[in-house]
């Protein structure tokens, strides 16, 4: 193999038993030990519909963790709307965001989160759709959303 | 941090009642050892004897693509027939058989392999002729030794002209239990 080559996708399983302990622990600590286990499944279940598209296995800590930082914004919104309010005060103190979450805070959420995954961790839009639960056009939507109100920001 | 059990198993049957894998798999106890049984949407995909399950799993995943993982509940049939079969309640397998990646001749050989009764035995040679190929005995019995659903694919039922074990994928031992199981062989 190149030594350049990104890694191979592994099987699921493999992915699966590398990272479920990962997305467990971060999901405990955004939504509390109750709404932790849909929101596991949930992060799986996403991550296994849009696994068969990857082309490589590269960044797979980052894209599962981006995908269960998603679930839980969900999670969270549901448990809002039922007036049920979790616990949001333990943030996960290891964002996978690390390089570009100065510059894109502030931004919505999805324009973030697909910034983000893309100049960032330069996933595809299929990848970062899958990622986001939207599809590879809503990605690049809001990818360039983001980029516009930077550019905005930055201008002003 | 480690995923609870009962969670673990809930995402497992999830992914598969979900129908979003390229194969299922799981371990099956038996009296031959313990069986790394695969299954995908169109029907049983391997059996495997004494398996490296991450070498195995490589292979189910350039196979069938990258979405292989433990179901317990997806092999639920498989299991239950085996355990008919090990039990001898059971002589004949209802099951899909998901014969990707097995080459014309192959396919052809094992179709026939097929229709060896449970308790008998055929020659290596007698397959040939099944197929067409009364000289091909030796590639009958390269095409046994890849069988990728033994058991089930009766190839522990085809034996040396003269009555010779020969050889077998999961090795001698399995062979004979396997056929002392069925009463093939006396004593």
């Amino acid at each position: 193999m190149h030594p350049m080559a990104p890694p191979a996708l592994p099987p699921f399983e493999a992915f699966y038993a590398e990272y479920a302990g990962v997305v467990l622990g971060f999901l405990r600590r955004r939504l509390g030990a109750q709404h932790a286990e849909d929101a596991f499944q949930e992060t799986f279940l996403r991550a296994l519909a849009a696994y068969g598209r990857l082309r490589h296995g590269e960044q797979l800590r980052a894209w599962v963790l981006t995908i269960a930082r998603n679930v839980a914004v969900d999670a969270a919104r549901r448990a809002r709307e039922s007036a049920e309010p979790p616990d949001l005060g333990r943030e996960d103190a290891r964002p996978a965001f690390a390089e570009l979450r100065e510059l894109t805070d502030g931004l919505p959420p999805k324009e973030r989160a697909a910034v983000v995954l893309r100049y960032g961790y330069d996933l595809t839009y299929d990848q970062i759709a899958a990622a986001l639960g939207s599809s590879p056009v809503a990605a690049r939507q809001a990818a360039s959303a983001g980029i516009r109100r930077l550019r905005r920001r930055s201008e002003s | 941090m480690s995923v609870p059990a009962d969670l673990d198993l809930r995402f497992r049957a999830a992914a598969a009642r979900a129908g979003l894998l390229d194969a299922a798999y799981d371990v099956v106890e038996s009296p031959v050892g313990r069986l790394l049984v695969a299954t995908t949407g169109r029907g049983i995909l391997r059996i495997s004897f004494d398996a490296d399950a991450d070498a195995e799993l490589e292979r189910l995943a350039r196979l069938t693509g990258p979405r292989v993982l433990r179901a317990p509940r997806a092999v639920d049939e498989v299991r239950r027939e085996l355990d008919e079969y090990f039990e001898r309640r059971r002589r004949a397998f209802d099951l899909q058989l998901d014969l990707r990646g097995v080459a014309a001749f192959a396919r052809r050989v094992l179709g026939e392999l097929a229709h060896v009764p449970y308790g008998r035995t055929a020659t290596y040679g007698e397959l040939a002729a099944r197929v067409g190929n009364p000289r091909a005995a030796r590639a009958v019995g390269t095409v046994m030794n890849r069988n990728p659903i033994p058991i089930v694919l009766p190839c522990h039922r085809v034996v040396g002209a003269d009555g010779s074990l020969v050889g077998y994928g999961g090795g001698l031992e399995r062979k004979e239990a396997l056929l002392r199981l069925e009463g093939a062989l006396l004593a």
